[in-house]
């Protein structure tokens, strides 16, 4: 099985030309965008259980 | 029976040292906790073990890799799924990792000695970045082949290419395989316990005072 | 002292506070539930990558003039890996930092002689036409001095035409034409990958000699190029196609896009990049590693304060102002 998309997948990748240097494909882009809003969303996003103060449903966390 | 019973009481055996620390540090209910501080409430707290949830995947897609042999999936379409299973387990691995590093160093969670845990979790990172690169070299395809190529010469510049040779593939196939996750299994284990052990880091400026 | 040591001991002894449930296993199965679903959606939707090996047919096919100059070079001892130095040959001492020399230290341990084994050796081992034959049993005959001064002459001449070694001026190059026309057409044929390879062996797990070869050439270095997987060009971290590559290595490959380090011209920094940066690399890991303990860095986290986020209940719910 090669993917649904990978006609779309295995096409040479575009690059986005912030200056001279810097440059960045599109698909890390947005591996590192995925990152950060991870990083945000679970900064912000209230967790479950979370006003629990002995012995609530358990929430998921290690 | 006598020295037995001495034994227990002022262990000198090298056994009951060991079995007497790991039931002082880490007892059962320790490892294997019902409960957390109330604070352990954000979804922060799940990167870690979604890290090792992907590395359990890419464990499992690289067993199978590894019994079809390096060059399966350049002519099977199953092969192609398990390598793509192995590729995406890889970048969600990183992905959580990365988070799960961003949130620790936020959280300063090397308080309270638990620098070693912190140090611990800077190993796995790094022997994670060994066992990817082993992985991209061992391909059988053209990225495989360039990356050889280039990375050989960060290597020899420094003198590691003596002993690790980015061309060898016979070579690095073996550490990729059989070394590398033995190594990032055994950090990560390491990492997990010291985490059982000293308990999750109190929140900054958890007052001493109050709220305990 | 006091507040920091007493601090100290309350983040190190054992919690005595509010606690609320959590069940690890639990956890830890929908984890992988969680995150196998989504390693098998990727895959579905997205397959992965697997761009074909290159091959040296492919190469003396598409490109027979490089290929042929490549064959020249090796001989001449004008290729980079003729002239690379340790672990491969004593051509060069390599890269130093300073007063360590660290590639030369670590001695030549994986020995490439280059005319011989990506050349000579190969074509050796396979049927050739007479012509070809003649030609390397003559230049196994000839002293080392005669061979060298036949694939200089040789190489310096083609140079001298910008590669198009049809056209190049008469003159003393020996049997060197012939041993690189055989090459070529060894390669144009498909057999000089498995030769290079296993050389003359049953087993071959060592593909050293392939990817030395490989490089010196533009076959290879085009792909790249096309592929956008020069190093300085960030390529470090890129993937063939349209598929993420190793995002996780910018801090190593942000390195190779700024000045010194992307002009080799420029001693000492830029002509020992590679070694350089390597250093530079182990420095910043080893501030990661010491972060905690490292003044200024260790207390990020205190002055940007994002734990109030983090722990944002916990805060409220015990009425813990922030601490400058």
């Amino acid at each position: 099985m090669s993917g649904w998309l990978s006609d779309f997948m295995n096409v040479p990748a575009t690059y986005i030309h912030f200056t001279s240097w810097l440059q960045i494909s599109v698909a890390n882009l947005i591996v590192i965008g995925v990152m950060v809003a991870l990083f945000i969303i679970a900064m912000f996003a209230p967790f479950p259980g979370s006003h629990s103060t002995d012995s609530q449903t358990s929430g998921d966390q290690s | 029976m006598s020295s037995h019973l001495k034994n227990e009481t002022e262990p000198t055996m090298w056994t009951a040292k060991l079995r007497n620390s790991w039931q002082r540090n880490l007892p059962i209910d320790k490892l294997l906790p019902d409960t957390q501080p109330a604070y352990v409430a954000s979804w922060i707290y799940i990167f870690g073990v979604l890290t090792i949830a992907a590395f359990g995947d890419i464990i499992v897609s690289g067993l199978i890799l590894s019994f079809a042999g390096p060059a399966w999936y350049h002519t099977s379409s199953v092969g192609l799924f398990v390598n793509s299973l192995h590729f995406w387990g890889v970048q969600l691995f990183f992905v959580f990792m990365v988070v799960h590093l961003w949130g620790k160093f936020w959280m300063a969670a090397w308080r309270g000695r638990r620098f070693r845990t912190w140090l611990t979790g800077i190993a796995a990172f790094l022997a994670s970045i060994g066992t990817a690169f082993t992985g991209y070299l061992i391909q059988t395809n053209f990225d495989s082949q360039w990356i050889a190529y280039e990375a050989k010469d960060g290597f020899n510049a420094v003198g590691i290419g003596a002993f690790f040779t980015p061309t060898n593939i016979g070579q690095i196939m073996l550490i990729h395989v059989a070394l590398l996750p033995l190594v990032l299994g055994a950090i990560t284990v390491w990492h997990v316990l010291l985490v059982r052990k000293n308990g999750v880091v109190p929140p900054i400026d958890a007052a001493p005072e109050g709220g305990n | 002292m006091k507040r920091s040591a007493q601090q100290n001991a309350f983040d190190s002894a054992p919690w005595t506070g509010r606690v609320r449930s959590y069940d690890i296993i639990k956890e830890g199965f929908i984890a992988i539930l969680v995150v196998s679903i989504l390693v098998v959606t990727f895959s579905l939707v997205f397959g992965s990558p697997d761009d074909k090996q290159l091959t040296f047919k492919g190469w003396a096919q598409t490109n027979p003039t490089n290929f042929y100059d490549t064959t020249v070079q090796e001989l001449a001892g004008t290729s980079g890996s003729a002239g690379y130095g340790p672990p491969y040959n004593h051509a060069s001492d390599g890269l130093n930092i300073g007063p360590l020399w660290l590639q030369k230290w670590a001695g030549v341990t994986h020995p490439v002689d280059v005319p011989n084994d990506l050349v000579i050796t190969p074509l050796s081992s396979t049927v050739v036409p007479a012509q070809v034959a003649t030609a390397l049993a003559t230049w196994k005959a000839a002293t080392a001095d005669q061979q060298t001064a036949w694939a200089t002459a040789y190489d310096t001449a083609i140079a001298a035409v910008e590669g198009d070694y049809t056209i190049v001026d008469p003159g003393d190059y020996g049997p060197v034409p012939a041993i690189a026309q055989g090459l070529t057409d060894v390669a144009k044929s498909g057999s000089l990958d498995g030769l290079l390879l296993a050389g003359g062996n049953f087993f071959s797990t060592d593909n050293t000699k392939q990817i030395l070869f490989f490089g010196d050439g533009a076959y290879l270095d085009d792909a790249a190029t096309a592929a956008n997987l020069q190093g300085n060009t960030w390529g470090m971290m890129n993937e063939t196609g349209r598929y993420p590559g190793q995002a996780w290595l910018w801090l190593y490959s942000l390195w190779y896009q700024i000045s010194p380090f992307t002009n080799e011209e420029s001693a000492p920094l830029g002509s020992n990049a590679d070694a350089y940066i390597m250093f530079v690399v182990l420095g910043l890991t080893g501030a990661l590693a010491f972060a905690p303990i490292i003044p200024g860095l260790r207390s990020i986290p205190r002055r940007i304060p994002l734990h109030r986020l983090i722990w944002k209940n916990y805060y409220r719910e015990e009425n813990i102002p922030r601490r400058k």
